[in-house]
């Protein structure tokens, strides 16, 4: 059989215009979510870029740094790990020597040497984790929280070589174990084996109106605030007193402050 | 035909091999999924609320492409409202909202999947609600 030149247009334009319909038809359902919108939650805190000032002033005892962790570390399901070595952890203490390298100095006071300092995620303006990651799993959000994306990370460990202040923890194993059941949040989920996990800044908190958990249980000892706003709390604080950031030579640009 | 009694009891042996998964899996493998919404949560709204974040067929269909895009929405977008196509609100969040009312995992999520044999590794990390044994 041999078809002309029209023939031939009549069924391949017949054709186009079945399989275009087709599509079309298949993507109404589609066509709903698109129709749908998403917005901000309406009583969500927001900044141009949130920032922590630890007062050490008002961490006296062990048990002011440890309702912090423990605030942190419950509503997170942050297992306890008794391995150091494959231990997870978002917020924790360190040495001065330890926090700040290179300021050490031999007739430090005692006081400052063995004070235990609180160190989290410093959320980095620059931060060095985002750069290496190669799913983008970690990025930096328009509030300037250093965010992960837990569905994307593939546990290569690059974030956790790049971070300067030893702020991510991998996951070696489930840690579902290690979660203690009655403290168990079964709001937030747990991660899984195999993803570096970190501070979110309480992204999910915040989200719904209420500042971060270690905030909330400090008593005043950590001040949470926008430091790009003039007049917000942190930007006070800064502005009175003595403030030192952790390794800021390097350049990352840490958005957590001490004050004595 | 020759050996004929040998290859008929072949035949029969190999028929009964083939077809021997569907002769014990029996009824059940015709069983449909029926996954259940009479969760204590649900059956607790009045009539005219006991509804989705968007119409039955559209979940039933798409709620896998949903939550992705729930998913990117909040963690990596930041926005953590959702408007349905009526234009009613909700928290985007598998734990805290769909969850809240689908309260029976084993009968509404694993029904399904079990039966297509699909594994979504939602509850490697999501925290599925407790289930009362019954």
């Amino acid at each position: 059989m041999s078809i002309d030149r029209r023939e031939f247009l009549k069924i391949a334009g017949l054709t186009s215009l079945i399989g275009v319909g087709g599509v079309t038809l298949s993507q109404g359902l589609k066509k709903v979510v698109e129709a749908s919108q998403v917005k901000p939650n309406l009583e969500a805190l927001t900044a141009k870029r949130w920032a922590i000032v630890v007062d050490m002033s008002k961490f006296k005892t062990k048990e002011d740094y440890q309702r912090c962790i423990d605030a942190c570390h419950k509503i997170h399901n942050v297992p306890e790990i008794p391995n150091p070595k494959q231990e997870v952890k978002w917020i924790w203490t360190e040495t001065y020597e330890h926090a700040f390298p290179g300021n050490e100095d031999e007739y430090l006071s005692e006081e400052i040497k063995h004070m235990p300092f609180l160190v989290l995620c410093n959320h980095c303006a620059n931060p060095p984790c985002v750069r290496v990651c190669p799913t983008k799993a970690t990025f930096k959000r328009k509030d300037g929280i250093v965010m992960m994306d837990m569905h994307r990370c593939i546990g290569c460990r690059f974030c956790m070589a790049a971070c300067p202040y030893g702020a991510r923890s991998f996951n070696w194993k489930d840690p579902r174990p290690f979660i203690k059941k009655e403290n168990e949040n079964l709001e937030f989920p747990t991660r899984t084996k195999g993803v570096v996990e970190k501070c979110t800044l309480c992204y999910e908190r915040l989200a719904i109106g209420l500042k971060p958990a270690c905030v909330e249980a400090s008593n005043g000892g950590l001040i949470f605030g926008d430091i790009e706003d003039p007049n917000s709390e942190v930007r006070k604080i800064l502005s009175s007193r003595y403030s030192f950031r952790r390794k800021p030579e390097l350049g990352t640009g840490p958005s957590v402050y001490y004050v004595f | 035909m020759y050996n004929a009694g040998k290859i008929i009891v072949g035949l029969i042996i190999f028929v009964v091999f083939v077809t021997l998964p569907f002769i014990i899996s029996g009824e059940k493998a015709k069983m449909k999924p029926e996954p259940k919404i009479d969760t204590p949560e649900i059956m607790k709204l009045p009539e005219a609320e006991r509804k989705c974040v968007e119409s039955k067929d559209f979940m039933k269909a798409e709620h896998m492409k949903l939550l992705n895009q729930w998913r990117d929405w909040v963690v990596r977008e930041g926005n953590g409202t959702y408007v349905n196509a009526e234009g009613k609100t909700f928290l985007m969040s598998l734990q805290k909202t769909c969850m809240k009312c689908h309260s029976n995992k084993s009968k509404f999520c694993d029904e399904c999947h079990n039966y297509a044999a699909v594994k979504p590794y939602c509850w490697d990390c999501h925290i599925a609600p407790k289930e009362k044994e019954s």
